[in-house]
């Protein structure tokens, strides 16, 4: 445990901040760290400096490298070059175990304890206290009684099931659970994701408390409001590097999105860097539309409208909820509130049949996952959708198939040995295409594309948006996610940005560019942001952490 | 009778070809071994009879098998077959050998034998999945409800005896020999080509095999993924009546089940 008092430390922390690159009281250090898999690089040249008592944000899109680089720190996996220091000593853990005995504890996303057994077991799962030989369950409970007062749960029951409280105790108890090895650094990975707003002030009260008691935290989110809450300093990655290390009091938001996405403000918008054509599609009748739809924690209040022969695009930052506004538009997930039209009329859809019966195709955002069977063929995986239809008396006719089959291998332009061959053996934008093809052969009258071009290659990429583009053309309306600026700027007619599960903005094309956009992301609109400010205020409740957005800089 | 029941997968469920085709293989030598060693140290293994003897003996777990085929297809697993083969083959009895009424005319009570016990076996199939889908029950564990209470019914149709009987019009499925063939051979054969060309030709086939590459991509193409499994899980216990006629015909006493 840190010896100096909470006053102490913050001052010595701001002075820190002026003399860059020597941060000796640094109580994590990772420098150089690379890592590959396969190969490919998850992780090049990272660097991670976490102060004592210091409450430090780790952000990053998807894939930028985070979770790696914790996984590294944490012993899940070894890293191929870089050093890094804990408290002072080079170390190299080789377990989670063995960085929990060190003071490096981690809480995951998804709560990693055991929902039928006691609190108290959880909290000393590996370690149950014995006496000659049995469990020693008056010391167990009476210990997790104490550590449990530290957060203010003094009166939760030790010995009741996990699973039996709700989600917040449980995170709290997870909290406990790493803070009761004696941890000096918390790793806490999307810690907010299934917490409402009164729980995260809770969270964060037990973050300030943590810090208080000299204990650093690594914070992982998404949602910006939370690391101004609550964060002192701000590393991002981006590609596997981290590209920026700054004090949250120096950086805006909206500096901050153009860091994690990789753009300069004020960068002059580079033209056909996509596959995209200049022609502006004219909107025709609305063919879907959703009125404030609702679901969960990431879908809050989401209104988009999608015409005919128009390509509207969805942006927004890692769970802004666009992936989740799209499996509701495509009957993936059932709303819990607003409302959803198909040419005008209202409608329901309680599975995807419902909506591909509307005509509505959808692309998943994760091709393994929810897209190809990966051992069925190009052909079955192809007709997948469309099987139905070209059957006669429930038995499929082969020729109907291989004509549609052989067709959209022509028109994609899909590079296969043979309709026999297994989908797996495809490259990866070749495995789209099929995909496209897949909702393509329905004959949509719109399309709900998620990422359609990630981990596609270049080549494979340009093709995918040409195509888009001219099937808009065609007539088709295309909703299109995007984590990719360029394709939303260069692709879209229209652009609709959400931010915590709403949208918050509509951007006509004249209006389109990254830095409104960008904008977006960050502020929302202005009602919109005095509703942050709100929570966010609400949230800062006992201590005065520095608002730091208000400071120059 | 043999025990273990040797499941044909469709070769892409292997984790990958190779190691499909040395899985495919593998049985195949043991097989072959099994052939070998019979024909050395068996005497007149190599005779018609010796065969028909053992194709008879094999016929209701390859029909077992056919229902089994496609519930593993989806990727579940049907552990209640044992069970429900014991519900048809105390029923079946019950049914001919009953005094009351238009079951005492054998030209009602014989065809309704053969019928009303695979059609209970179905039903308790469409059970099993809606255990499964309507309730996301595991299928392991929902099944495992009528592979304990099964044999329970089963002694209670029968009142835990079953005298035993002849009746060559209902055991004619276990014993008859049309061409010097025994029928359920054919039977199996019929069921084994039918199940083959739904698997590669049929819709219905299609997705069953879809549901078991990827459940998830398979619900966003849009198949009916509940009506596969529940249909799936009926035809399982559908072929599970048929073996639990065959069985109770070869052998009129309670069928044991003890083998699941």
């Amino acid at each position: 445990m840190t010896t100096d008092g909470d006053g102490g430390s913050q001052t010595s922390e701001l002075r820190r901040e002026e003399v860059d690159g020597d941060r000796g009281g640094s109580l994590l250090r990772m420098r150089g760290i690379d890592k590959s898999f396969g190969g490919v690089p998850a992780v090049r040249d990272a660097s991670l400096e976490v102060g004592r008592t210091e409450v430090h944000a780790l952000v990053g899109q998807n894939g930028a490298g985070k979770s790696t680089l914790i996984k590294i720190l944490t012993g899940v996996y070894r890293r191929d070059a870089g050093e890094i220091e804990f408290d002072g000593q080079p170390v190299e853990f080789s377990s989670t175990q063995q960085a929990q005995t060190s003071g490096v504890s981690t809480i995951y996303q998804e709560i990693n304890l055991v929902a039928m057994r006691s609190v108290s077991e959880n909290v000393f799962l590996g370690r149950e206290p014995r006496r000659l030989g049995a469990l020693d369950w008056r010391q167990m409970n009476a210990e997790t009684h104490k550590i449990l007062g530290r957060f203010g749960l003094e009166d939760v029951d030790v010995t009741r099931p996990l699973g039996s409280l709700n989600v917040a105790v449980q995170q709290m108890v997870a909290i406990a659970r790493a803070v009761s090895y004696d941890a000096r650094l918390v790793i806490m990975d999307e810690p907010t994701s299934s917490l409402d707003e009164r729980e995260v002030a809770t969270l964060f009260d037990v973050i300030r408390a943590l810090k208080a008691s000299g204990v650093s935290t690594i914070f992982v989110s998404h949602r910006l409001d939370e690391l101004y809450a609550v964060c002192d300093r701000v590393t991002v990655m981006r590609d596997g590097q981290t590209v920026a290390d700054l004090p949250m009091s120096e950086v805006t938001k909206l500096e901050l999105v153009a860091v994690m996405l990789g753009k300069e403000l004020g960068e002059v918008r580079r033209s056909g860097a996509t596959g995209f054509g200049e022609g502006a599609h004219e909107a025709r009748d609305a063919v879907l539309e959703g009125q404030r739809l609702a679901r969960g924690k990431m879908l809050r209040d989401a209104s988009v409208r999608v015409g005919g022969g128009e390509i509207v695009g969805l942006a927004g930052l890692l769970g802004a909820g666009r992936t989740e506004l799209a499996r509701v538009l495509a009957g993936a997930d059932e709303r819990e509130g607003g409302e959803l039209r198909v040419a005008g009329e209202p409608t329901d859809f309680s599975s995807p049949a419902d909506a591909i019966k509307a005509r509505i195709g959808y692309l998943s955002e994760d091709r393994k996952t929810f897209g190809i069977v990966p051992e069925m063929s190009v052909r079955d995986n192809l007709t997948l959708a469309l099987l139905p239809a070209l059957s006669r008396r429930g038995i499929v006719v082969r020729q109907d198939q291989e004509r549609v089959v052989n067709r959209f291998i022509e028109r994609l332009g899909i590079k296969t040995s043979g309709p026999d061959q297994p989908i797996r053996e495809l490259s990866g934008g070749n495995q789209q295409k099929v995909l496209i093809a897949r909702a393509l052969a329905l004959e949509p009258r719109l399309l709900i594309l998620d990422e359609p071009t990630r981990g596609v290659d270049v080549g494979a990429k340009g093709e995918i948006q040409g195509l888009i583009n001219e099937l808009a053309d065609d007539g088709l309306g295309v909703l299109m996610i995007s984590s990719e600026l360029e394709e939303i700027t260069e692709g879209a007619n229209r652009v609709v940005v959400m931010r915590d599960g709403r949208t918050v903005a509509e951007l006509p094309r004249a209006d389109v560019s990254q830095e409104a956009i960008m904008a977006a992301m960050a502020h929302g609109h202005e009602d919109e942001e005095l509703d942050g400010a709100a929570t966010a205020g609400a949230n800062e409740a006992p201590p005065k952490a520095p608002e730091p957005r208000e400071r120059d800089g | 009778m043999a025990r273990t029941a040797r499941l044909r997968l469709p070769a892409w469920t292997g984790a990958g070809r190779l190691r499909g085709f040395g899985q495919a293989y593998g049985a195949l030598a043991a097989l072959a071994l099994l052939v070998l060693y019979n024909v050395l140290f068996t005497r007149d293994f190599l005779s018609l009879n010796a065969l028909y003897v053992n194709l008879t003996q094999v016929a209701p777990i390859v029909i077992v098998a056919v229902g089994m085929t496609l519930v593993i297809a989806t990727g579940g697993i049907d552990l209640s077959v044992g069970s429900l083969m014991a519900i048809s083959g105390a029923l079946a009895p019950l049914i001919f050998l009953s005094q009351s009424g238009l079951l005492s005319s054998n030209a009602v009570a014989i065809p309704l034998a053969f019928v009303l016990p695979v059609l209970v076996a179905g039903m308790f199939g469409l059970f099993n999945g809606g255990l499964i889908t309507r309730f996301g029950i595991q299928p392991i564990i929902a099944t495992l409800v009528l592979f304990i209470a099964g044999r329970g019914i089963a002694q209670v149709l029968t009142s835990g005896q079953l005298k035993a009987f002849k009746e060559p019009a209902f055991q004619y499925i276990g014993l008859g020999r049309p061409l010097g063939i025994p029928f359920q051979v054919v039977l199996a054969a019929l069921l084994v080509a039918l199940a083959a060309f739904a698997l590669r030709r049929t819709v219905f086939g299609r997705q069953v095999l879809a549901i078991g590459g990827n459940e998830a991509a398979a619900r966003l193409a849009g198949i009916p993924v509940n009506r596969v499994k529940l249909a799936v899980y009926g035809i399982s216990g559908l072929c599970a009546g048929v073996a639990g006629l065959i069985a109770i015909a070869i052998t009129p006493r309670p069928i044991r089940t003890e083998s699941g």
